[in-house]
């Protein structure tokens, strides 16, 4: 069976590549889907270290990580249809009322 | 090594290196259709490693919630948006650079924690996972469900309340801001007819009233 270790890495590897896409990407579609797969890469980890310590409570967070996921996505891609409405494009960059 | 007994290993390591590939092709591809799929597929990979890790019951939520429910709302959303007669825009920021050093550092920041080897060995935890304890009685073997399920409804009872509450506000508020217009502007969409309906009724109201 593989070790703690493998599943850290898996995670590592994916949460790097969510960080990245979130910083590289402009299409915000492409940046919600990063985020989910960051918090993937959580859930990773969080049943990796429950089968290295044999504690429930690492399936029981993945269970409300989910919920807030699904939450998060129902209401981002809200604000996105209403980002795509007001400007006809989902440019990130073109979205700076705030001046960021 | 046996062949047998490193049988789970190998497959850990096929289907870890299809999800970290697919989830390359989720930032590196330009069509976000294309994205949404290989996020799909990103996804069903780490419902396996789930499985593969003794976690029936999130291995099962994840396929419903994420594949099921997740990825076609990201799908709609995509067909929605018309993205092909989108005018040309920049795919990458101008920052590419400074995103591909951070995940690096990041990647590596990560690799160095593992390399310690403090989690390197593999506990035998088979049967903990599944193990039911109720008060005042023996711990039970059952199943990975049930045994979720009663962590779930005994010592996590409050927060799992918490989050269907959550659910609810985010359900209503995904509702308010996806609405197609502000109230303001809704009144002068109102057909004629029944702004005069409207005020014909409360005439007749008032004659009856008085």
């Amino acid at each position: 069976m593989p070790s703690a270790d493998a599943y850290l890495v898996l995670s590592a590897a994916m949460f790097s590549i969510g960080v990245v896409g979130i910083i590289l990407r402009r299409n915000l579609i492409v940046i919600l889907m990063c985020v989910e797969l960051m918090l993937n890469a959580v859930n990773i980890n969080f049943i990796g270290f429950a089968r290295r310590f044999g504690e429930l409570e690492g399936h029981v967070f993945p269970i409300f990580i989910i919920a807030v996921a699904a939450g998060e996505a129902a209401v981002g891609l809200a604000i996105l249809i209403q980002l795509y409405r007001l400007r006809n494009s989902l440019n990130v960059d073109e979205a700076r009322e705030l001046h960021g | 090594m046996d062949l047998v007994a490193s049988g789970p290993l190998i497959l850990f390591l096929a289907i870890g290196t299809v999800a970290v590939a697919s989830s390359i092709l989720v930032v590196a591809l330009r069509n976000p259709i294309h994205s949404a799929l290989f996020l799909m597929l990103t996804f069903l990979c780490v419902a396996m490693i789930f499985i593969l890790a003794e976690a029936e019951f999130v291995g099962a939520v994840q396929l419903l919630v994420y594949a099921g429910g997740v990825m076609v709302l990201f799908l709609f959303v995509v067909m929605l948006m018309n993205v092909r007669d989108m005018p040309h825009e920049p795919m990458l920021s101008p920052y590419w650079k400074a995103a591909i050093v951070v995940g690096a550092a990041l990647f590596v920041l990560f690799g160095t924690i593992v390399r310690g080897g403090a989690y390197r060995d593999a506990a035998p935890t088979s049967d903990a996972l599944r193990t039911m304890t109720l008060e005042g009685q023996a711990p039970e073997l059952v199943g990975n469900s049930e045994a979720v399920g009663m962590v779930l409804y005994q010592e996590y009872l409050v927060p799992f309340e918490v989050a269907s509450l959550f659910l609810l506000v985010a359900m209503i508020g995904a509702i308010v801001i996806g609405k197609r217009q502000l109230m303001a502007e809704e009144e002068e969409l109102v057909p004629q007819f029944i702004i005069d309906r409207a005020a014909e009724e409360k005439r007749e109201k008032e004659e009856i009233g008085a």
